[in-house]
């Protein structure tokens, strides 16, 4: 099947307006040489009815689970209308809004998100999306590093409390740009930033600080320091942020004496499923005298010649298809249909509902926390305020216990003894509003059970 | 009218999200939001209500012939999203044990399958990069890496023919390099002598993209190859044009070390009003050590990820998981629909339509940038000739077209060929579809004959006629405040 809609008496029309025999002709300008006659290892076209059957029964085998992992990627209830609208062929069909008069659909509701982004973070100006958080904060070194024009050392302190995977990817994407990431420790007790590893950099060129909130522990940072700590010492601040927790944190633009300098993060909690990892959205937000350095499409609100209100891709002075060389990155397509998602979820819930995701997430992973450490043998590992995710301690190796998790149906959580050696048995646990008293007390259950068969 | 104007004090979309907000009495004060943050208060009708006529507004392959140039505007067949949107994949969580997403990993892994054998890459291919930009970067990543991992740390510059799409220089300079820029001869080809002249001991690789985005294929690409080869460098494919070549000819055969493929243009996955694509990438076997990561393994009848452990050159991790999962499950529903038979008919039909469309197109007497080339998926018309006697641009004639009912081509790309349209049909517009996209241009080209102020007014049935860029960028409004509300 391949969606061609030509009939033989209309080929032969075609064939003949060009004055060719067969359409092997238009193909004459390729060597021959080079020319292949079949596509070898490429499996013979199944019906619609086929593989939706084979879809079906590899969806079914991977079936589904009860989640405790967020590590990054969280399971929030999402909207019927969310996904119904986003789906619609005039928003999942279309290209980038480069026909303004013809994408005015698109172009708004990237406005409409923008303007709920920057409200959101307490920012001055949103783009249009990135790829991914991961590569969001990447793109916000790069950003830095540009915006910072005084600073020459292109040394950025990053809290080890970062998630491990973001740091690898801000390192494979930074790494040709000569950017040197500083990193800072996190305190044994409390699992936040420790503060006084900054005074070693005090006095030194350092280009700009990442700050998480919350961190990959789950732990809230003392963001307020750490910006200051930016301003005092004339570094940049970089926020990277959940979403839904700023919905009850305190926002990035507010942070300390003055507010961060550019906010960044992943999308995905605002009405985005988990799907394997993707795709996703990064988002950015940044202060107004960076806006020119800022990477990504932005939209803008403008006029008709007849003075209606429209908008437009603005700003594109900044991108490779005017740029080329010269352009803040090389970002062409983003993730507008996820923003699209995400816009509509934001407008479902509204700040009374996220405020509510927010806090509920949070009320049940104390709930799951208080469940979890009162079974023999489970601890938690640090003592710092969390938000909705929490390191635990177990008295064994952790990977038969997420095994034998397993086989009753509950991904009990992510083993970040992989990512943190020092941490050993260490198991990170989330919930959000979509687990229920009844679920957290089926997982508390279920690890009681395979912690005292094994002992 | 913005969502925000439909917004109320104390409205809500009562059914979404938990009724009650649970107790924060365990978080520092200081940490704590002080403000409301400026989220629309609407009803769930509203929402949707807004939302679906937003909709309305834009132009999508599902409603409008889209022949822009260089985007591929095929048909997305829905199957592809209804399979990859089935609860137990939606629901999965990406560190999820790997036990749980073996169905998933199965087609991963088969579409990596695929994927080298419609290009020929015999070195292997990674599905992570999450468009065709980042496509790109990891390709020039994995040039530089192989160049450094020989002791050879001076090449640092990448060639780009001035036809490149803009992402190739941009990436080049986000990847450490110097993009250095050779010209197109008067056919549409790589001017050999100036490559001969670029090359040297400091040429990391080329970017290429063939079919070039000048509509045509790069005849000397074996002649390109060598001479690149010789002096050191790699060759990268950018695979923007693949659909036309797509079971014809391969890049792995044509000496490309290192390709992206733009899921969502060959593969048919939705370009969403401006993504998620996806830029999968491809590679020869001297290139298969730096692949970004993770890539699908199979063990027997296991699958699992590779990471850096088993690929321990690898230029790293581009996304925090695997890239645009989603997308990749769409392409693959796509891929195994259409079938060794069916990729073969694609490059086929959209090369007919596309030679089609050119011949029709100079029959009304619109003048070709290259009237003694084949089209490939794609070919471009130069309104050279219409600018200076009628006063007619390409922008113009893209502007009344949308008013005809048709998305305009692609305009002023590539920058090389002045006032151009860049027309790609792809195979899925029917024959009835072109014919009347070719009247609608030989009817503007009248119409601005007999009164070209009103071609310059266009468009005109639009929601908004022409809109001011200039002030776009100069009266910064990038965000609704309450009190800009009008």
């Amino acid at each position: 099947m391949s969606f061609i809609p030509h009939t033989e008496n209309e080929i032969r029309e075609m064939l003949d307006a060009i004055g060719v025999d067969s359409i092997e002709r238009l193909f004459d300008e390729i060597p021959a040489e080079l020319r292949i006659d079949d596509l070898h290892g490429v499996p013979e076209a199944l019906s619609e009815m086929e593989i939706s059957r084979i879809m079906h029964a590899r969806a079914q085998r991977d079936g589904q689970y009860l989640n405790f992992i967020g590590a990054g990627a969280y399971e929030h209830h999402i909207p019927a209308a969310v996904w119904e609208i986003t789906t619609r062929g005039e928003f999942y069909t279309a290209y980038t809004p480069y026909q303004a008069e013809a994408s005015q659909g698109t172009l708004q509701l990237l406005y409409e998100y923008q303007s709920m982004m920057a409200s959101l973070t307490g920012m001055d100006v949103s783009n249009a999306s990135l790829y991914d958080g991961a590569s969001a904060l990447a793109e916000a070194c790069l950003m830095a590093v540009r915006s910072h024009r005084k600073s020459k050392s292109r040394r950025i302190l990053m809290p080890a409390s970062v998630h491990p995977l973001y740091r690898k990817v801000a390192e494979a994407i930074c790494t040709t740009q000569n950017i040197r990431f500083e990193l800072l420790p996190y305190d044994e007790r409390t699992g936040a930033t420790r503060l006084d590893a900054l005074k070693a950099f005090e006095g030194e060129d350092i280009t700009a600080i990442v700050i998480p909130q919350p961190n990959f522990f789950g732990v809230l940072e003392d963001v307020n320091a750490m910006t200051d700590w930016a301003r005092a010492n004339d570094a940049l601040a970089i926020a990277v942020v959940n979403p839904t927790a700023l919905a009850v944190l305190r926002a990035p633009g507010e942070w300390g004496g003055q507010g961060v300098d550019i906010v960044c993060g992943e999308g995905q909690p605002l009405g985005v499923p988990l799907s394997s990892g993707g795709p996703y959205f990064g988002f950015m937000c940044c202060r107004q005298e960076h806006v020119r350095q800022m990477p990504g499409r932005i939209i803008g609100r403008t006029v008709d010649l007849e003075g209606k209100v429209g908008y437009a891709l603005t700003l594109q002075a900044r991108e490779q298809h005017i740029r080329r060389s010269k352009a803040t990155s090389n970002i062409c397509t983003n993730q507008g249909l996820m923003v699209t998602a995400a816009t509509i979820y934001m407008s479902l819930l509204g700040p009374e509902g996220l405020a509510n995701t927010a806090s509920v997430s949070h009320g049940q992973t104390r709930k799951l926390v208080e469940a979890l450490t009162k079974i023999d043998g489970v601890s938690r590992r640090f003592e710092g305020a969390f938000f909705h995710e929490s390191v635990l301690m177990l008295d064994r190796p952790v990977q038969p216990v997420i095994d034998a998790l397993l086989e009753k149906g509950i991904v009990g959580g992510y083993a970040i003894g992989n990512d943190y050696p020092e941490l050993g048995n260490a198991l990170l646990v989330c919930a959000t509003e979509t687990r229920t008293d009844a679920d957290i007390a089926h997982y508390a259950a279920a690890l009681n059970d395979v912690l005292r068969s094994a002992a | 009218m913005l969502i925000f104007e439909h917004s109320r004090a104390g409205r809500r979309a009562i059914a979404q999200g938990p009724a009650q907000p649970a107790s924060l009495d365990d978080i520092p004060a200081e940490l704590r939001r002080t403000s409301k943050p400026l989220l629309p208060e609407v009803s769930e009708l509203q929402a949707v209500r807004h939302y679906t006529r937003l909709s309305q507004k834009n132009f999508s392959i599902d409603t409008h012939f889209y022949p822009l140039g260089s985007c591929t505007m095929k048909y997305n067949p829905r199957a592809c999203n209804t399979l990859a949107m089935l609860p137990e994949f939606l629901g999965r969580h990406p560190l999820a044990p790997e036990s749980t997403g073996q169905g998933f990993l199965a087609c991963m892994y088969e579409l990596q399958e695929i994927l080298k054998a419609v290009t020929g890459m015999k070195g292997g291919v990674s599905l992570t990069p999450m468009a065709g930009a980042q496509g790109e970067l990891a390709g020039v990543l994995m040039i530089r890496a192989y160049h450094h991992a020989r002791g050879d740390f001076e090449r640092n510059e990448i060639i780009v023919p001035d036809a490149a799409h803009g992402t190739n220089p941009a990436t080049a300079t986000m990847c450490g390099m110097v993009a250095r820029e050779i010209p197109t001869n008067k056919d549409g080809d790589v001017d050999i002598e100036a490559l001969k002249q670029a090359v040297g001991p400091k040429t990391a690789g080329i970017m290429l993209t063939n079919p070039s985005t000048l509509g045509v294929f790069e005849r000397r690409i074996r002649e390109i190859s060598k001479i690149v080869h010789e002096a050191g460098g790699l060759l990268y494919y950018d695979g923007a044009n693949l659909n036309a070549i797509l079971g014809k000819v391969r890049p792995g055969d044509m000496g490309f070390d290192v390709i992206h493929m733009n899921l969502h243009k060959t593969f048919s996955t939705p370009h969403g009003g401006g993504g998620p694509g996806s830029g999968a990438i491809g590679v020869s076997e001297r290139l298969a050590p730096f692949m970004p990561t993770p890539i699908v393994g199979k063990e027997g009848d296991t699958y699992r990820w590779l990471t850096e452990k088993d690929l321990p050159q690898s230029i790293g991790r581009l996304s925090a998981w695997m890239g645009n999962a989603g997308v990749l499950l769409r392409a693959y529903v796509y891929a195994r629909m259409l079938g060794r038979e069916g990729m073969k008919r694609v490059g086929e039909f959209a090369t007919l339509n596309a030679n089609y469309l050119m011949v029709e197109l100079k029959k009304a007497g619109f003048e070709l940038a290259f009237p003694n080339r084949r089209a490939s998926h794609e070919f471009i018309v130069t309104l050279k000739k219409e600018a200076k006697e009628l006063g007619l641009t390409a922008m113009d004639l893209a502007k009344r077209l949308l008013d005809y009912g048709f998305h305009a081509p692609t305009t002023y790309f590539p920058l090389l060929v002045p006032e151009c349209l860049l027309i790609e049909p792809t195979e899925t517009e029917s024959k009835e579809a072109i014919d009347s996209f070719v009247e609608a241009m030989y009817a503007i080209r009248k119409e601005a004959e007999a009164d070209i102020e009103k071609v310059k007014g266009a468009p005109y049935t639009l929601p908004v006629r022409r809109l001011d860029d200039v002030r776009a960028a100069r009266q910064l409004d990038l965000k609704w405040t309450e009190v800009a509300a009008d």
